[in-house]
């Protein structure tokens, strides 16, 4: 094939074809994670093992199934994308998505081991009131996955349809009877081999794709990036409009660093491990597989430029998502565009599935066990609940995928990090480390930090001048990080100093032992 | 003793926590800040294909990952030894 330059000819591409490469990858994948899930069934009897699969996972295996449930398709896809079309601007993604991991590991991954069962909630509650706490944790958990549910199904449903040719509903259901299947009977176990498998898969694929455009350059990526600027200027290595209004970088990169300490979903995985230790040094391994990942990005975005050409792959997707796919065919041929597509595929149901049984331990575990039966319910009943909140939110997932059929919504990601950011993370910084904090402080900084995100969005120029085609809008950021998380932060020491909690600090010595030593 | 021994160890634990991610924000956020402010730097070639912020880039990526290591191992080897001597006190009592 050719590299298309300047004028969007028509592409000689099979994307978008029925592709029995892809189909015979996906349906293997499907067979073999509904097989985990099986295996995984029989071994699922109590809550323990629902939430946080027995906490058998080993570090290695959890760095993995971290891996697995961070990597989403938006960054397999989209960075490879970006860079492919803008260059060095599709490069502070790759970096802004990785910063979070040091954070998370620093401040969160062993207190929340320590302090929690199955959800952040655990850990912001040990010493405040519970009722308040849960409600406002379940709300902040609930408005990250719903958001983050909302790309993923959307992002699908349009990647299926493109690569596989099959309509956007179908795909819709696929996704959602799969990621239901693994999730109600397999529980935790089964995500997690979910997430393993499709981590290896992602990360083989990608370093395949790597190695074959690195091959074509005397494997050396200077030489690649060399290549890039002769063909389209030294402009591509540098910054370029991306980030011209730089308060707006400052603001993601924020939401991007701090959001990925308040992800659920990610939160949830450190009760999978057997203890603090294992926990730390699943993250190490996690931060080195993404690192490696994202590094791999540089090449498979600037390959994709050089081999493929930007204006080819806008030309079959505007957002420049098909880039990857694009230069797997150039490289391998339709199997290989097959097998990836798969793998994209894969990519998503595994993160659908760890983000649906984040958002049902919220519903079952936070409201129903220790809101309403206040801590009261058997495992049996427990486990019952958690199986209809998985239901009823695998329906709305469909649901909203299907409502939100053709909408742009590549924002809600970083919305929902931006969530994670404020409506999270300041919470359990806070109700960690300092011992004044008062429930009515920790309650008002999760509320107000969600509700001022969404406020906030909805105020922005992303919705206001993107989605709703106005000529300008109220508030100036595409993020809202850079107000909300300062604010949420405020708002909780405000609201702590303005009111007393003398059980919360009675007890701070307590729970900042437990927090260090674990359970005696 | 056992107590002073839990406070200087959860102590030390927050200082290199505090720390390491005061220095995560100053290098991601370095980053960033020249991006924004200082344009051509970022752009200027070290050698034919390699421009510094594609290097920095990178190098923002390894850094992370060699910080999360500097904590691990401080953690496998100093915290744990603490913590570990801090349940042998108690259990003796």
């Amino acid at each position: 094939m050719t590299i298309l330059q300047a004028t969007p000819a028509p592409v000689a591409t099979r994307i978008g074809e029925p592709n029995a490469v892809a189909m015979v990858f996906f349906f293997a994948f499907i067979a073999i994670t509904l097989g985990i899930t099986y295996w995984a069934a029989r071994r699922t009897r109590t809550t323990e093992d629902f939430y946080a699969a027995a906490r058998s996972i080993t570090p290695g295996q959890n760095g993995l199934a971290l891996a697995g449930d961070y990597m989403s398709a938006a960054s397999f896809l989209g960075i490879a994308g970006l860079v492919s079309t803008t260059g060095f601007d599709g490069l502070i993604y790759s970096t802004g998505w990785l910063v979070g991991w040091p954070v998370v590991l620093f401040l969160i991954a062993e207190p929340l081991r320590n302090l929690g069962k199955y959800t952040f909630a655990d850990v912001v509650a040990a010493r405040l009131r519970q009722t308040p706490v849960r409600i406002a944790a379940a709300f902040g958990t609930l408005a990250t996955v719903t958001l983050y549910l909302i790309a993923q199904m959307v992002g699908a449903g349009g990647l299926i349809r493109l690569m596989f040719g099959l309509s956007y509903e179908t795909a819709i259901v696929i996704v959602g009877a799969a990621m239901l299947a693994y999730v109600l009977f397999g529980g935790m176990i089964a995500t997690t081999w979910v997430q393993i498998v499709k981590a290896g898969l992602l990360l083989a694929g990608a370093a395949l794709l790597a190695l074959m455009v690195l091959a074509k350059f005397g494997m050396n990526p200077v030489a690649l990036f060399a290549a890039a600027a002769d063909k389209y200027g030294a402009g591509v290595l540098a910054p370029g409009k991306l980030v011209a209004a730089p308060l707006d970088a400052i603001s993601l990169g924020m939401a991007l660093m701090f959001g990925t300490a308040g992800l659920p979903h990610i939160l949830m995985r450190f009760y999978t491990v057997p203890d603090a230790r294992a926990a730390r040094t699943s993250v190490f391994y996690a931060t080195g597989l993404i690192g490696v990942f994202y590094l791999m990005t540089f090449v498979l975005g600037f390959g994709a430029m050089v081999l493929v050409g930007p204006d080819a792959i806008k030309a079959v997707d505007k957002g420049g998502n098909m880039a990857a796919p694009l230069l797997a065919e150039v490289l391998g041929g339709t199997p290989f565009l097959g097998f990836i597509a798969a793998v994209a595929f894969a990519t998503i149901l595994a993160v659908v599935a760890g983000l649906t049984l984040s958002g049902a331990a919220a519903l079952s575990h936070d409201l129903w066990v220790n809101v309403v039966r206040h801590g009261e319910a058997d495992s049996r009943e427990q486990l019952r609940v958690a199986r209809v909140a998985t239901v009823a939110l695998g329906v709305v997932a469909v649901l909203l995928g299907i409502l939100f059929k053709g909408q742009n919504v590549a924002y809600m990601v970083s919305l929902a990090f931006a969530i994670a950011a404020s409506g999270n993370f300041p919470a359990l910084v806070l109700s960690i480390f300092w011992r004044r904090c008062t429930t009515e402080g920790i309650v008002s900084s999760m509320v107000l930090g969600t509700l001022s995100t969404l406020v906030l969005i909805w105020l922005s120029p992303t919705i206001q001048v993107d989605i709703l085609k106005h000529p300008g809008a109220w508030f100036p950021l595409k993020n809202p990080a850079l107000v909300t998380i300062p604010l949420s932060f405020a708002i909780g020491v405000l609201v702590s100093l303005a009111t007393r909690d003398d059980v919360a600090v009675e007890r701070f010595a307590a729970v900042e032992r437990r927090m260090h030593v674990g359970e005696a | 003793m056992s107590e002073h021994r839990f406070r200087s160890l959860a102590e030390t634990r927050w200082r290199i926590a505090i720390s390491l991610t005061a220095l995560m924000v100053a290098i991601y956020f370095g980053f960033i800040l020249l991006i924004a402010y200082d344009k051509p730097l970022m752009g200027r070639l070290l050698t034919r294909g390699l421009s510094v912020g594609v290097l920095l880039g990178a190098l923002v990526i390894v850094l992370s990952w060699v910080l999360t290591w500097v904590y691990v191992r401080w953690a496998n080897t100093h915290y744990d030894a603490g913590l570990d001597q801090l349940r042998r006190e108690e259990a003796a009592r």
